[in-house]
């Protein structure tokens, strides 16, 4: 997964200091390991580099500065550009997708679309594997059948994420309520 | 070419099939996939001239069959047509060889060139062993491959198939599909193939996906 693109997608509902960007990125996309904090700075001092991101403006308090970060419209280019682009399809190609889908839903894009544009690209990947299967024999027989395994099982989890789309929908939306009221 | 134009079909209150247009070009090798009740089946049968819809039209080669008696459209699928269902719906009294001769001998070939032509097939496939054993005796992979030349013996110009290998394990599947595949293009067969496992439909050219008893355009794919 694309951590700094998907911590810049963060910044897309509007502009963030760095200590909610990882509040919302370890729930959002760090189900097992949190991000450090330190990669979350050096992360937006590279957006900010690139272009990609640049900061609002600056606290100074008794402690540390605090940095308001916003994404730029480069920044928010290359974001579509990430969700809506398929993963090469191969065996285990998934990992990324799950985080584009998120990106999609908590960002107003299409989701489905996301989806859909990764079935086809797995299907072109399944038929090409079909041919190849068919004049193979011993261990490569084993390789492509493996890799077919693996590719369906994507599609499975492709079809049934589609069909729960609606519903995680509504949860996300529930959650962002709880957010505002949270906040006052 | 066979075209579903504008079909629609209804099970009492229920609407199986909504305003479907979908156009086979010949020799094309399209997996036509949907949920359980997304009405790819009714299309199928519709397709096959099983089911005859309230509106619209089917068209074989430009020829009207919607508007046919059923006599006239079961020979129609039997010249033209091969059907192959889940459980292939082999005649259990006779043998696999005897059920793939059917068709020939239904339009007249003589029983010695029908079951010549069906040991070849049935040997093409990997089952001429067990040609003369009757259905109940086989595995369900032998049986399925016996459905797949009964379809093909009378070169079709049109194969239709219906969950084909939805009874059958991975390897067998497979088997099954390949020869499908292999033997529909030789006699350059338009087929179509109803599944919801996406292994299957890697098998095929073209996508199509049903959602609702309608098309769903914006998922309907032609990879070559």
């Amino acid at each position: 997964m694309s951590t700094s693109t998907t911590l810049l997608a963060l910044l897309e509902p509007g502009p963030a200091y760095g200590y909610t960007l990882k509040q919302n990125y370890d729930r959002w996309f760090a189900r097992r390991r949190p991000l450090a904090f330190g990669q979350v700075y050096s992360t937006l001092a590279r957006l900010t580099r690139d272009g990609l991101a640049d900061q609002v403006e600056v606290e100074s308090g008794h402690g540390p500065d605090r940095r308001l970060y916003r994404i730029t419209a480069q920044g928010v280019g290359v974001v579509d550009e990430w969700v809506f682009a398929p993963e090469p399809p191969e065996a285990s190609a998934a990992g990324t997708l799950h985080a584009r889908v998120t990106v999609a839903l908590l960002s107003g894009r299409d989701p489905a679309d996301v989806l859909a544009r990764q079935r086809e690209a797995h299907l072109t990947r399944m038929r090409a594997l079909q041919a190849q299967r068919r004049g193979s024999t011993g261990p490569e027989l084993l390789a492509v059948t493996y890799e077919l395994a693996h590719l369906d099982a994507d599609l499975r989890w492709i079809e049934e994420s589609g069909a729960r789309l609606g519903a995680v929908r509504e949860q996300l939306v529930a959650a962002r309520e709880g957010d505002d009221d949270a906040r006052g | 070419m066979l075209e579903a134009d504008g079909v629609t079909l209804t099970y009492g209150a229920t609407t199986a099939l909504r305003d479907v247009s979908l156009t086979l070009a010949p020799g094309s090798r399209t997996a036509l996939m949907g949920q359980s009740g997304s009405g790819k089946s009714s299309l199928l049968h519709c397709l096959a001239g099983v089911l005859v819809p309230d509106h619209g039209r089917i068209l074989l080669d430009g020829q009207d069959v919607t508007g046919l008696s059923d006599r006239e459209r079961s020979r129609l699928r039997l010249e033209r047509l091969g059907v192959v269902f889940q459980f292939g719906d082999l005649v259990p009294e006779l043998t696999l060889a005897e059920n793939v001769m059917l068709p020939l001998q239904l339009l007249g070939a003589g029983r010695a060139a029908a079951r010549g032509r069906a040991l070849e097939l049935l040997g093409e496939l990997g089952v001429a062993d067990v040609a003369d054993s009757r259905t109940g005796a086989v595995s369900g992979g032998q049986a399925q491959r016996a459905a797949v030349a009964r379809a093909l013996v009378h070169e079709p110009r049109v194969v239709l198939a219906d969950e084909p290998t939805g009874s059958l394990d991975t390897v067998n599947a497979e088997a099954v599909l390949d020869a499908m595949v292999a033997l529909s293009g030789r006699i350059g067969a338009t087929l179509l193939v109803v599944t919801h496992d996406n292994l299957v439909a890697s098998h095929f050219d073209d996508l199509v996906l049903m959602r609702d008893g309608a098309i769903d355009s914006s998922r309907t794919a032609t990879v070559r």
